[in-house]
């Protein structure tokens, strides 16, 4: 058993009484928990409590629908395509992942400027944290930049991430004298810090225009910002080259330092030291950079732009250090980040599993870092790896919403050892209100071929519906799960209520059910007798004992129904034509007696009234063809 | 075929329609209804897609539906209807039929009558599952097997035909101002004129093979013999209710249960349907010079029309595009109007040349060039 990593959460149940015991019941996502006396009987309350609250959050649901429909189209991605071709296409789904947490925040920000109260506001930061750090695993893991793009991604990633720089800009730029608003500088400065050099020359040349007397001065910064080398991957040019060519600059740079170029402004002055990658003046602006991350990136431009990734977490390191207090402690969202650079793709999803409510992030990170296999097949003590295991906790845990389990039965499929099992164990407890939920249902789990759902569903739905004397929903049912033995329950209550009545009910299922009548024997049983009676009713005579013989013949009827069946025969050997036809009365006739001899032997034991039925139907058949001796009629067989 | 894009709404819709639009102005439709199911508070809410004064829009600026209003709905939306401009019939799962007011000026909707529970067991509550209005007489149909008569504005029901059916009814549509259509769940289609009295159907038409649920009905809106019918097996089914008891021509469709189909009301050529698979496709007859027909066993169109028998004599140019005996003349196209695989497709409506769908995924697709 492993060591827990965190203290345990405590969650207070308000409604439970101080002083009660608390007995509990696991659920698949929630617990139930009730107040237990040892003495006395009876508990008054049930309580609920959940785990996870963000799934029923009306804004954070689109996040799963829409990622639903991307990590959909992730998996049938083939592979046999080339890596390159591969690797583009998982920058671009990571890319959409990302995309949907943002129009999620986007609409979190509308909706909380409405109603500033509203108690989704915990969303907002948490969603932040979450495309902060899987544009940072994109950028290192899948996109997996080499040195020289590197630093450029990662630019553009705290550069995306430090939004307040182009507030502040506007808000200067709109002032009347923007080079004299209180935030000019610190706007300049920030552009500088994030490598945004064309920016700050423009607003440098507003403060030049201002001051002509120190314009070679500005000329001067404006050489140097403008002269500074990006790395283009595109070109021709070689690290080493860009390298040599950086190293140029910077001596230049560092010349005009020492020459006291920039003295007598103070302002320009911090802008040369940034640019000549000086800590301490890095360090002296920490609210402009505000995150040790960015003073990381901005030191690695000013320093080392050509680092490598192998190299990142020393620096990580060390610039976190330096720009954190001795006394804070690191919070969750920086040791995260400091894994990430470190390339440990396991402590990240571990650490953001445990920071983090729902298992949306770390289950659509891992399954997409699992298809760049990034991921060593990494045996957990539970069996399964770890992309299977976060997907199939996640699914679970949707599989607890009313609405939303229609996503988890596609998780559930792309998990290959267990997710049949789950799906099979979890699809049964969905609660089926109408017929039309109960198809969606019973269409999933015949796509899957899950047959023992597919019979339970139809056995409940079948139940319901004879429940509430709707026979024939409740024959539709049976007919779809093939279950015969339903189907035969069901005839049997047709049946009993000829019996009781006299007539059929529901004549037009009964004479509408084609082929499907052939599911069970009783049911065909009743098909024919109720054929056998139409053909009465339109005087087909011939016809109609014709069948009542096959019907006897065939003994499918059931053993309470032969009486009815004897009965019935009579009125048939009154008719004219019945008794004129060659061979049928004769027949009948025969097998009217096996029947009755049969019955008297094995059934009914002696009994007085059936003695005198039996005696007058042999009496009757008996003084009807009085011209025939019983030589016509054969040895009746026992 | 513009793309189509998705509008996630955070709830599974079951129903979407359009408002009518009145037949003089030639307005593309702006305005449509959905309803949500499977939730634990269900909604009905009215839509805008700005098409008013479509010239004022910039180009390339797609027109998300907005959300104009919404409503608490009890228990699922299992059909919804637009009796006129501003009102709305719901059916719900409860057994209830509510009439909802739409207030344009000031975007509100209120309940403007309520039948509860009139859909039920006897100790239970049925879902009503079809309604078709033609204001002010309303019909509903449920899975307790009754069709059910009202009036808007008149408290109680008109007529109840108890036991129609044994089983459930899955949908229900005027064929004429008297008579109306349901389908049910052992594969029939039964005729009811309402002007009489008795309670058994007129007419009873079914599939010749497996008797399998039917779940959508529609009538052609010019010819009114001929109707289309969706089932469980996702088979496309067009009937000529003057004769025979069988479907005249089926096609496979779709790979699992047709929720609806639509003939195009003003363009009668193009049909629609949308399934449990996820797609929702677009039927387009074309007549070949003075033949019209259709083909026969399509095979590039993985289509495969069982029967088709030419109707005795009858002039031919008066033949529907959708009935024909000639195989070899004509077209019958499928298209894919949504543009990948998502979950179940619930509901479509067409008007003009705007369509609207809503799916399981939570999300409203609308396409306001349809190729008609």
């Amino acid at each position: 058993m492993e060591e827990l990593d965190v203290e345990p959460a405590i969650t207070n149940i308000p409604a439970a009484s101080d002083g009660k015991h608390l007995g509990f019941a696991w659920g698949p996502g929630d617990i139930l928990a009730y107040e237990t006396l040892y003495m006395a009987p009876g508990c008054s309350f049930i309580h609920e409590v959940r785990k996870d609250e963000d799934i029923y959050s009306p804004i954070l649901r689109k996040l799963f629908n829409e990622s639903h429909h991307i990590f959909v189209g992730l998996q049938t991605i083939r592979e046999d395509l080339p890596s390159k071709n591969k690797k583009t296409q998982f920058v671009s789904i990571s890319k959409n992942y990302r995309s949907v947490i943002r129009a999620c925040m986007e609409e979190l920000q509308q909706v909380l400027q409405k109603w500033p109260r509203n108690m989704e506001i915990r969303y907002v930061s948490i969603l932040l944290a979450i495309e902060l750090i899987w544009n940072l695993c994109e950028v290192l893991f899948i996109d997996a930049a080499p040195a020289g793009p590197l630093l450029l991604h990662l630019l553009d990633w705290v550069r995306l991430h430090k939004g307040d720089v182009d507030e502040k800009a506007r808000e200067v730029l709109q002032s009347e004298s923007p080079a004299e608003h209180h935030d000019y500088w610190d706007v300049v400065v920030s552009y500088v810090l994030q490598g945004r050099f064309e920016e700050a020359r423009q607003m440098l040349v507003k403060q030049a225009t201002l001051q002509p007397a120190a314009r070679n001065m500005y000329k001067l910064m404006d050489t140097l910002l403008s002269k500074m080398p990006f790395y283009n991957p595109g070109g021709t040019q070689t690290l080493t080259e860009f390298d040599v060519k950086w190293r140029h600059w910077h001596e230049e740079v560092d010349r005009c330092l020492q020459d006291n170029s920039f003295a007598s402004n103070q302002h320009l002055e911090i802008i040369c030291k940034i640019l000549v990658g000086d800590e301490d003046t890095l360090l002296e602006h920490k609210e402009l950079l505000s995150t040790w991350y960015h003073f990381l990136v901005t030191r690695l431009l000013f320093c080392h732009p050509t680092v490598k990734p192998t190299e990142l977490h020393y620096y990580a390191q060390s610039c976190m250090t330096m720009f954190l207090d001795l006394r804070s402690v690191p919070e969750p969202l920086d040791s995260i980040l400091l894994a990430a650079f470190e390339f440990d793709i396991h402590q990240v999803i571990k650490d953001c599993s445990i920071a983090l409510n729902n298992w949306w992030f770390v289950a659509h990170l891992t399954d997409l870092l699992d298809h760049c296999k990034l991921l060593q097949s990494h045996n957990l003590h539970f069996g399964s790896n770890l992309r299977e295991f976060l997907l199939l906790e996640y699914a679970s845990g949707l599989f607890t919403h009313h609405s939303l389990w229609q996503l988890a039965v596609d998780y559930f499929d792309n998990c290959p050892e267990f997710g049949h099992v789950y799906l099979e164990l979890q699809i049964e407890r969905v609660p089926l209100d109408t017929e039309r939920k109960a198809l969606k249902v019973l269409r999933i789990c015949e796509q899957r071929q899950m047959s023992e759902q597919v019979r339970s569903i139809c056995k409940i739905m079948a139940m319901r519906a004879l429940r509430n004397n709707r026979l024939g929903s409740a024959l539709s049912w049976s007919i779809r799960a093939k279950d015969a033995a339903f189907a035969t329950l069901i005839s049997e209550r047709f049946l009993q209520d000829y019996c009781a009545r006299g007539t059929f009910s529901d004549l037009d299922l009964i004479d509408n059910l084609g082929p499907a009548m052939l599911l069970s024997d009783r049911l065909t049983f009743l098909v024919k007798y109720r054929e056998f009676h139409k053909l009465y009713e339109e005087n087909r005579f011939s016809e109609a004992a014709k069948l009542l013989l096959s019907l006897i013949t065939a003994k499918i009827a059931p053993r309470s129904f032969w009486m009815t069946l004897l009965t019935d025969a009579l009125p048939l050997l009154e008719q004219k034509e019945v008794s004129h036809s060659a061979h049928c009365p004769y027949l009948l006739l025969y097998h009217l007696t096996c029947l009755v001899y049969g019955f008297i032997v094995f059934c009914y034991g002696s009994s007085c009234k059936v003695d005198q039925l039996l005696t007058s139907l042999i009496k009757e058949s008996v003084c009807r063809f009085a011209g025939l001796g019983p030589e016509g009629l054969g040895t009746p067989k026992v | 075929m513009e793309s189509v894009n998705a509008k996630y709404v955070s709830q599974k819709i079951s129903k979407t329609r359009w408002r009518p639009v009145s037949h003089s102005s030639l307005q593309q439709p702006d305005i449509f209804a959905t309803g949500s199911w499977d939730n634990e508070d269900n909604k009905i809410s009215f839509w805008s897609i700005g098409n008013h004064g479509s010239s004022g829009m910039d180009e390339g600026f797609e027109g998300d539906p907005q959300l104009l209003c919404e409503h608490k709905h009890d228990g699922d939306v299992l059909d919804l209807q637009f009796l006129d401009q501003d009102r709305i019939v719901t059916t719900s799962s409860t057994g209830a039929v509510t009439i909802f007011r739409h207030h344009q000026n000031s975007q509100t909707i209120s309940v403007s009558q309520r039948w509860p529970r009139v859909h039920r067991y006897p100790c239970d509550n049925a879902p009503c599952t079809g309604v078709v209005c033609s204001s002010p007489e309303i019909v509903t149909v449920g899975e307790d097997g009754k069709i059910i008569v009202f009036r808007a504005d008149q408290e109680g029901v008109i007529r109840v035909i108890e036991n129609a059916d044994s089983s459930t009814i899955h949908a229900v549509t005027y064929l004429r101002t008297t008579e109306i259509l349901t389908v049910n769940s052992i594969g029939q289609l039964k005729l009811w004129d309402l002007r009489q009295q008795s309670n058994s159907p007129s007419q009873i038409l079914s599939l010749s093979g497996d008797r399998l649920p039917l779940h959508c009905v529609d009538r052609h809106p010019n010819q009114q013999h001929i109707v289309a019918t969706g089932g469980q097996d996702g088979m496309l089914c067009v009937w000529d209710v003057r004769q025979g008891s069988t479907p005249f021509s089926l096609m496979e469709a779709h790979s699992a249960e047709m929720w609806e189909v639509h003939f195009h009301p003003t363009n009668p050529d193009h049909l629609f349907t949308c399934s449990e698979d996820g797609s929702l496709l677009h039927w387009e007859t074309s007549t070949h010079s003075d033949m019209p027909s259709f083909l026969q066993g399509g095979r590039n169109n993985s289509m495969i029309s069982r029967s088709a028998m030419a109707p005795a004599g009858g002039n031919q140019s008066l033949i529907s595009t959708w009935l024909s005996g000639d195989s070899s003349k004509g077209r019958l196209e499928t298209t894919h109007m949504l543009p990948s695989q998502t979950l179940s497709v619930n509901s479509l409506d067409v008007l003009g040349q705007c369509l609207v769908c809503g799916t399981d995924g939570e999300a409203i697709f609308v396409n306001r060039q349809v190729p008609v």
